[in-house]
């Protein structure tokens, strides 16, 4: 069998701990529950990450950088602004589905237990190469003349706030049809609150 | 003494449409009074001349440089003479050609106006398409509204002292030009950490977000080489308005464009995203002493 190298070790640590933090919340998982989970040592998990904090922190910092990734490559593709959106409502719902503990660590973890990002992980330092490429979405909406002007937060609010309740709701069960039945209508909905009034 | 007059440098200062700042800013250079033992204005709007403006009209002498102040009109008219023939006449001959000003080197307040006859010397905005084409290589910009007295000192010691001058593509020495307003600014902590100044003429703050500064993308000294040797647009808490650049006036000059509150410029040479990232980390950081006015501040943690 070929010797699993340590990153590949610390990336099956990361997908433990999602899926770990967003069942059980963050307090009630523990180190021994995550070693147990990859079938390591306590000890061993140390080697990776020395706390829990830390490891939360590296946590979010990789979906932050996943998603940012994933709108980049949106972002760089010559497409109008509402087809972006498009692209990157469908990619945030196949993360759901296919990844869901990163959309739920995202939520349930990072924006409900504040206090354990505090230090370190202040404002948007954590989340930045997501935060970034939403600032980078919307600055070229507006300079194309797709978007209207507005505040950053009002318009970054609108748009994940309605990708996140989207799914909550799935992840709840609560939604009738399945989540890529709502892609076109958000995505339209998402479009006309955002585009140039005339 | 009279052999010494012979070795002066010859200079004649042409206006354009003008609105006589530069012959004014020149004015105040600190030493003026030496730079004037080394050279004999021929003409000078304000300055005592050899000739007067009706006789320079005539055409029947040369310069060593010739000073062009305003933009270029073609139809303007100086002691009943047009201009560009006075300018074509005098640039012919001249070792160098000086256009001082913004209005000048790219056309200025006056392009504004008027854009389909107005411009710059060589330059129309960023277009090197004005009317003296054929002695680009002797032709130096020196931008600003109006321009620095110190630069045109500076570049009038230089020619004296037969020093080669460096130029940028859009002519302007790079000793002079090569940096930016934001260089030098005593704000610059501010704008590391993205605390703004709320009101003009605060000490404290940065003018970028909320006063339109344009200094971290003008290129000129201002901060280094100081006003009157005291002071400078940022220092007293005024915006730079970006006056040395080929686009300048923009319109809202105490404005940053914004779009979705995110600046539609990056200060020079970085880029957007990278640009954006840095800020939005600054801006999460609360440093105490920057966010209160400074003489107040006691270290005591
Ligand atoms: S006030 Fe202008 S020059 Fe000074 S730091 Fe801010 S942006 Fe730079
Ligand atoms: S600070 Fe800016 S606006 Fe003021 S003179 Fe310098 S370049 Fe021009």
């Amino acid at each position: 069998m070929a010797r699993t190298t340590k990153e590949e070790r610390k990336n099956g640590i990361i997908s433990a701990a999602l899926e770990l933090f967003s069942e059980n919340g963050f307090y009630i998982t523990t180190i021994p529950d995550i070693a147990k989970k990859v079938g390591m040592s306590v000890g061993n998990f140390y080697n990776y990450f020395s706390s829990k904090d830390i490891l939360a922190k590296e946590l979010i910092m990789y979906i932050s950088e996943y998603l940012g990734k994933n709108i980049r490559a949106i972002n760089e593709s010559d497409i109008s602004t509402q087809e972006k959106i498009e692209k990157i409502v469908s990619m945030y719902f196949d993360t759901a589905k296919e990844r869901p503990e990163m959309i739920e660590y995202f939520l349930r973890v990072y924006l409900s237990n504040r206090e354990v990002f505090k230090d370190g992980c202040e404002g948007m330092i954590c989340v930045s190469p997501f935060i970034t490429e939403m600032m980078i979405f919307f600055e070229k909406g507006v300079a194309s003349g797709e978007l209207h002007d507005q505040d950053f937060f009002s318009a970054f609010g609108l748009f994940m706030g309605y990708l996140g309740g989207m799914v909550f709701l799935y992840g709840e069960k609560i939604l009738p049809e399945p989540l890529d039945d709502y892609k076109q209508s958000i995505s339209e909905n998402i479009y006309n609150a955002l585009k140039t009034r005339t | 003494m009279h052999s010494k007059q012979e070795h002066k440098l010859k200079v004649f200062w042409l206006q354009g449409l003008t609105c006589n700042g530069n012959a004014h800013s020149f004015l105040n250079l600190d030493y003026l009074g030496e730079l004037l033992e080394k050279t004999e204005f021929l003409q000078h709007p304000l300055l005592p001349s050899k000739y007067a403006l009706s006789e320079m009209a005539e055409c029947k002498t040369g310069c060593d440089v010739l000073i062009f102040e305003g933009a270029y009109d073609p139809s303007l008219k100086r002691a009943g003479v047009f201009v560009d023939k006075i300018l074509r006449h005098y640039a012919k001959n001249a070792k160098y050609i000086i256009a001082v000003g913004t209005c000048a080197s790219f056309g200025g307040i006056f392009k504004a106006t008027s854009p389909q006859t107005n411009s710059g010397i060589l330059f129309n905005e960023a277009e090197k398409n004005g009317p003296l084409q054929e002695y680009n290589a002797k032709i130096i910009n020196l931008s600003g509204c109006p321009v620095h007295p110190e630069w045109l000192g500076f570049t009038l010691n230089m020619i004296i002292d037969r020093r080669k001058i460096v130029l940028d593509e859009e002519h302007r020495p790079q000793e002079l030009y090569s940096s930016l307003v934001h260089h030098g600014c005593t704000r610059n902590e501010y704008f590391e950490w993205k605390v703004d100044a709320n009101h003009f003429g605060e000490k404290e703050g940065c003018l970028f977000y909320k006063q339109g500064c344009r200094a971290p993308m003008t290129h000129g000294s201002c901060n280094t080489i100081l006003w009157n040797g005291v002071n400078s647009k940022t220092r007293s808490g005024t915006p730079c308005f970006g006056c040395t650049e080929s686009d300048f006036p923009r319109t809202n000059l105490f404005e940053t464009k914004t779009n979705m509150s995110i600046p539609a410029d990056a200060p020079v040479g970085v880029p957007k995203r990278a640009y954006l990232t840095v800020t939005g980390i600054a801006k999460t950081f609360h440093i105490k002493r920057l966010e209160e006015p400074l003489i107040d501040y006691k270290n005591n943690t």
